[in-house]
């Protein structure tokens, strides 16, 4: 068989047990992120089907997912709601990243993984997926509930540490010295200052530029800025990612509300590429050894991300229901810990740490969905009658 | 009755939300996109939306004719006119300049013409009040003058 119909016979078969897997995960209502990472490791090395032809371009389609994700979830917000949040919302963000960050770290030296690889693995059990949040809110009608704001204040302030934290964690993995990875976070703290500072200040007409009725045009605009920012981005090392993070949140009102819509589809494709890839990366004859280590970090930072919902809830007087809601609703792990840890696979990490990160995200991406429906059905004990204001 | 509290909610929207006279939470959820989601609390759960109501903007407009109070109306009612003269009730409200400020200070009279007849609550109303009256946020002037004057006071009292 020629070479461009191997690479088509590939591809199309990728894609066609995505859509199985996608229709599955609808079918249940969970996350299908979990099922894309199995189906990656199914087919990588060492798995049933491995992939040779196509690799190159899943490799690129997958970094592409990456630039996607990020841009999109940049879309979500503007400047102002970041700078506004942050205000309220460090106390409760900043318990999140010392109980987060904290079991997945120890947990990397502990299991002799060494200090670099130990903070991505602090990075990947620190991160909530926003991806899985926003599925869980919405599908469950919890967006007009009164723990929703400490919910997405949580993601919010993660998302942001996460712009700041790629930099790093990218810089330390191209075994840069410390003075390079304290340029990079320099560079990348005033880019995001900077852009936080220019889009609360000049972001509609910023947008209004960047607006075209026409659907063509406007997607090209939009994915022709981030392409150019994220490869700049790359090459002052302040990560291509965080460079389309900042586009996202550059962008606002309507520009931003087409592009959601105009790029979603694109995004959906991409991202799945890039967890077929990352567990394409993956050794799954690995996985057994790292099950113990998997299992337990999971139980430790459900427990950790269930004390961030009750330290936020009781804050904000929020019942026990509440914050139970609240601990479901940040328990997944999914995309941008997968981002986290494919930073560590492209730099040749361990093969342990891409399979505990796997094993990881495919556990509590799995559960989480269902503690929230569990935590939706649960009476709770009785409550006090509501109070009027 | 309390007043409308508003929630951003980043990445989604904003919530605007009140208690009912029977201490239901309920509001409406306004959507980056333009859609507005109703919802009513359990009484059980008061944390918890449990009814929520998609509405398209026609939806909104036929809800609150269903409702048949607009509040305009309630505004409207807050301003007399006789025969060229103008009594308005105007609100301090928190952030307003004017709070702290003396009617003296303000200049009420020479820069609007309008006179302040009037401060209500909260706790305390006082009838005619005089020039060095501290005006605070929370009060509610009684306004009469001519229908230039009065909105020049509104002005005035919102910082414009």
């Amino acid at each position: 068989m020629d070479h461009a119909a191997l690479i088509w016979l590939e591809l199309g078969g990728v894609l066609a047990l995505l859509a199985v897997m996608a229709r599955l995960a609808r079918r249940v209502s969970l996350s299908p992120i979990p099922l894309y990472l199995a189906t990656g490791l199914a087919f990588g090395e060492g798995g049933l089907l491995p992939l040779v032809t196509s690799q190159e371009f899943v490799e690129i389609g997958a970094e592409l997912g990456v630039i996607l994700l990020l841009l999109m979830l940049g879309l979500e917000y503007t400047g102002r709601e970041l700078i506004g949040n942050l205000r309220s919302s460090a106390p409760v963000g900043i318990a999140d990243l010392v109980l987060n960050f904290l079991p997945g770290f120890a947990a990397g030296l502990v299991l002799g993984l060494g200090t670099v690889p130990s903070l991505f693995l602090g990075g990947v059990t620190y991160i909530s997926s926003s991806g899985i949040v926003a599925k869980v809110l919405a599908d469950l009608d919890w967006t007009a509930n009164r723990e929703t704001p400490i919910v997405l204040s949580v993601l919010v302030f993660e998302d942001l540490t996460m712009a700041v934290m790629l930099p790093v964690l990218g810089a330390v993995a191209l075994g840069g010295t410390l003075p390079t990875a304290v340029v990079s976070v320099a560079i990348a703290l005033t880019a995001v200052g900077l852009v936080l500072a220019v889009s609360v200040r000049y972001g509609e007409r910023i947008s209004r530029l960047a607006f075209s009725d026409s659907d063509e045009a406007h997607l090209l605009t939009v994915l022709g800025i981030t392409l150019l920012v994220a490869g700049l981005a790359e090459a002052i090392h302040v990560s291509a990612a965080v460079g389309a993070f900042l586009v996202g949140i550059g962008i606002s009102g309507p520009a931003a509300h087409r592009a959601n819509t105009l790029l979603a589809p694109l995004r959906d494709l991409f991202a799945a590429v890039f967890f077929v890839f990352f567990g394409l990366a993956t050794d799954p004859s690995v996985l057994p050894d790292v099950m113990w280590p998997v299992l337990l970090l999971t139980i430790v930072t459900t427990a950790t991300k269930g004390a961030v919902a009750w330290i936020g809830g009781a804050r904000q007087q929020i019942g026990v229901p509440g914050r139970r809601r609240a601990a479901a609703a940040l328990m997944a792990r999914g995309e941008f810990s997968i981002v986290i840890a494919g930073i560590a696979v492209a730099a040749g990490a361990s093969p342990r740490l891409s399979a505990i990160a796997a094993g990881y995200v495919l556990l509590t991406a799995t559960l989480g969905p269902l503690a929230a429906m569990a935590a939706d059905r649960s009476p709770g004990p009785p409550t006090a009658p509501a109070v009027g204001g | 009755m309390s007043a409308i509290e508003e929630t951003p909610l980043p990445g989604i929207g904003t919530r605007l939300e009140f208690f009912t006279i029977e201490g239901r939470r309920m509001g409406v959820v306004q959507h980056h996109g333009g859609r507005r989601e109703l919802f009513v609390c359990a009484p059980g759960d008061p944390d918890r939306a449990s009814l929520s109501v998609d509405l398209s903007e026609d939806d909104a407009g036929r809800l609150s004719d269903a409702l048949g109070v607009a509040r305009e109306d309630r505004h409207e009612d807050r301003t007399y006119e006789v025969e060229g003269l103008v009594f308005e009730w105007i609100d301090i409200v928190d952030d307003s300049p004017a709070a702290g400020h003396s009617i003296a200070q303000l200049r009420v009279r020479t820069r609007t013409g309008a006179s302040i007849v009037a401060a209500i609550g909260p706790g305390l109303s006082v009838p005619a009040p005089e020039p060095d009256f501290v005006i605070e946020a929370g009060q509610t002037l009684v306004v009469a003058g001519t229908a230039d004057g009065v909105n020049a006071v509104r002005d005035l009292v919102a910082g414009r």
